[in-house]
C-alpha cells in the first residue's frame, strides 16, 4: 500500500538543491565576496606589519596563506544553514522525501564553490605578493583545493550543531578549529616542503585521505546535528 | 486518488496516548486520535497549549514525544520515509527563500513531490499569476503565505499538516483554501490544521488540547471547558 514512492530520484533532489543554492549565492553577491576580501586584506597587511624583506616573507608565506584561507573559510561557515533555519526551509528539508545526506552535500558543494574555490584560485597571486618561491605555487593550489573542500565539509558539522543558537559564531569556531588543525598542518607542510625541494606526495595523499573521509562522514554527522538542532 | 489501497479499518494516521513536553513542562498527554481518509481535524486550544508542538511531532520534525504515532498501521520514526512521501507540512515559517522568485521556490518543492501540475497553474490557483518572476522579498506577507500555499496544488500527499494556514491571507483566500481542504478531504486525504478562525467545513472535527492538559480530565466536570468546543466522541 505504500507503493507510491517519491517520484523524484536521489540525484534529482541533489540537483534541485544544488541549483537553488547556487542561485541564492548568485543573488547575494556582497556576502559572496566577504571571505575573499578578508583573505586579500589579511594577506596584504602581513608585509606591512612584519617586514617587507623578501627572505623573511618567503619563509612565512606558506603558513600565512594557509592560516588566512582557514580563517576565511571559518568566517563564511556561520551562514551555511542559518538562512534555511530562519525561513523554515530547514524543517522542510528534514521531512522531505529526499535523502538529507544529498541535500547537505549539495549545500556544502555550493559553499565550497563560492568560498573555498575562489580562495584557492586567488592564493597564487597572494603567494606572489609574499615572494613565495616558484616551486611552491602548484603545491599551494593543490593543497588548498583539497584542504578547503575538507574544511567546508567539516565546518558543515559545526554549522549544523550551532544553527539554532542565536550567537553561535564563537562556539562554531571552538568546535571546528581543533578539527581544522590536521588539515592546516599537512597543507602548510606540503607547501613548505616543496619550497625546500622535497617531495610532497605524502602530504597531498594525507589531505586527499582527509577529504575522502570527510565526504563520507561529515554529511552524516551534519544530518544528525541538524536533526538535534531542530528537535525542540 | 479514490483508490486508496488501504484496507478498511486501518486509519491513515493514528495517535496513541500521545503527549508532548517542552522545557520539562508537560503540554498535553493521553491524546488518542484515529484519522481515516476524508477526515479534517482542527486542533484547538489557547496560545501555548502545544498546537504547534503537536503538529511538528506529527510532521516528523520533532521526535521528542511520548506515545505512538502510526502511519497506515506502521509506527512512525521507522516508517518516516514512506510518510515523508505522503505528507505535506506547512509551518509558521513559510519555507520560502526571499532571494528567489515564487517560481524558483516552487521548483525546489516540485522536484520533491513529483506532481504533474505545472508551477504556473499552481501560482494561478493561489492568485499570484503575474508575480512568478518577482523576487519574494518584494511580496507582501499574505502573498508570501500564498506562495507557500501553492505547494498544496503541487503535492500528491494525502496527509496535510497545516499550522495556521489562514494567517495573513484575505477573505477570498480563506474561502479558496477552505474549498481546497474540502477537495482534499473528498479525494480521500486527511487534513490536520490549527487555526483560531471558525471554519465552515461540514466534515470538520475539533480537538481541543485543553482537554488533554495535565490534570484536565480529573477536573473536567468542574471547569466545564469541554462543553465549549469539544462536543464529539473522538477520544479513541
Amino acid at each position: 500500500m505504500v507503493d507510491k514512492m517519491p517520484a523524484a530520484t536521489l540525484f534529482g533532489g541533489f540537483a534541485a538543491s544544488f541549483r537553488r543554492d547556487l542561485l541564492i549565492a548568485a543573488r547575494h553577491k556582497a556576502e559572496l565576496t566577504n571571505p575573499l576580501v578578508f583573505f586579500l586584506i589579511a594577506v596584504t597587511l602581513i608585509p606591512l606589519g612584519v617586514s617587507p624583506e623578501k627572505s623573511v616573507l618567503a619563509l612565512l608565506a606558506p603558513g600565512i596563506v594557509w592560516v588566512m584561507a582557514l580563517l576565511a573559510t571559518l568566517l563564511s561557515l556561520d551562514g551555511l544553514f542559518r538562512s534555511d533555519y530562519d525561513d523554515g526551509s530547514l524543517e522542510q528539508m528534514l521531512i522531505s522525501p529526499q535523502s538529507l545526506y544529498f541535500t547537505v552535500m549539495a549545500k556544502v558543494l555550493v559553499h565550497w564553490l563560492v568560498s573555498g574555490l575562489p580562495v584557492t584560485l586567488l592564493a597564487p597571486l597572494l603567494g606572489l605578493m609574499l615572494s613565495l618561491p616558484v616551486d611552491g605555487y602548484f603545491p599551494l593550489l593543490a593543497s588548498l583545493a583539497l584542504g578547503t573542500a575538507s574544511m567546508s565539509l567539516i565546518g558543515a558539522v559545526g554549522a549544523a550543531l550551532t544553527v539554532s543558537l542565536r550567537k553561535g559564531g564563537l562556539l562554531l569556531s571552538l568546535i571546528v578549529m581543533p578539527l581544522y588543525i590536521p588539515v592546516l598542518i599537512f597543507g602548510a607542510s606540503a607547501v613548505q616542503t616543496a619550497v625546500q625541494g622535497g617531495a610532497i606526495g605524502m602530504q597531498l595523499a594525507v589531505l586527499g585521505a582527509f577529504l575522502a573521509l570527510a565526504i563520507v562522514l561529515a554529511p552524516i554527522a551534519a544530518v544528525g546535528a541538524l536533526r538535534i538542532s531542530t528537535n525542540g | 486518488m479514490t483508490d486508496l489501497g488501504i484496507e478498511v479499518g486501518v486509519p491513515l494516521l493514528e495517535l496513541r496516548d500521545l503527549g508532548c513536553e517542552r522545557d520539562e513542562r508537560l503540554l498535553f498527554s493521553g491524546l488518542d486520535l484515529r484519522l481515516f481518509p476524508g477526515d479534517v481535524v482542527q486542533i484547538g486550544g489557547p496560545n501555548g497549549a502545544g498546537k504547534t508542538t503537536l503538529l511538528r511531532a506529527l510532521a516528523g520534525i520533532s521526535t521528542d514525544y511520548l506515545g505512538k504515532i502510526l502511519y497506515a498501521g506502521q509506527e512512525l520514526p521507522a516508517a518516516a520515509w514512506e510518510f515523508a512521501g505522503d505528507s505535506l507540512y506547512l509551518g509558521h515559517l513559510p519555507g520560502i527563500k526571499k532571494a528567489l522568485t515564487p517560481a524558483e521556490n516552487l521548483e525546489w518543492y516540485k522536484a520533491q513531490s513529483g506532481a504533474a501540475v505545472s508551477i504556473d497553474a499552481a501560482l494561478r490557483a493561489v492568485g499570484l499569476y503575474g508575480y512568478e518572476d518577482t523576487p519574494c522579498y518584494q511580496l507582501s506577507a499574505g502573498q508570501l503565505r500564498r506562495v507557500a500555499l501553492a505547494r498544496l496544488h503541487l503535492s500528491l500527499a494525502r496527509i496535510w499538516i497545516l499550522d495556521e494556514p489562514f494567517t495573513a491571507i484575505d477573505k477570498l483566500g480563506v474561502s479558496q483554501l477552505e474549498a481546497l481542504i474540502a477537495k482534499q478531504s473528498a479525494n480521500g486525504g486527511v487534513v490536520i490544521l490549527t487555526s483560531h478562525q471558525d471554519l465552515t467545513l461540514p466534515q470538520l472535527r475539533i480537538v481541543n488540547l485543553n482537554d488533554y492538559q495535565p490534570g484536565a480530565r480529573s477536573n473536567q466536570t468542574k471547569n466545564g471547558f469541554e462543553s465549549l468546543t469539544d462536543g464529539d466522541a473522538y477520544h479513541g
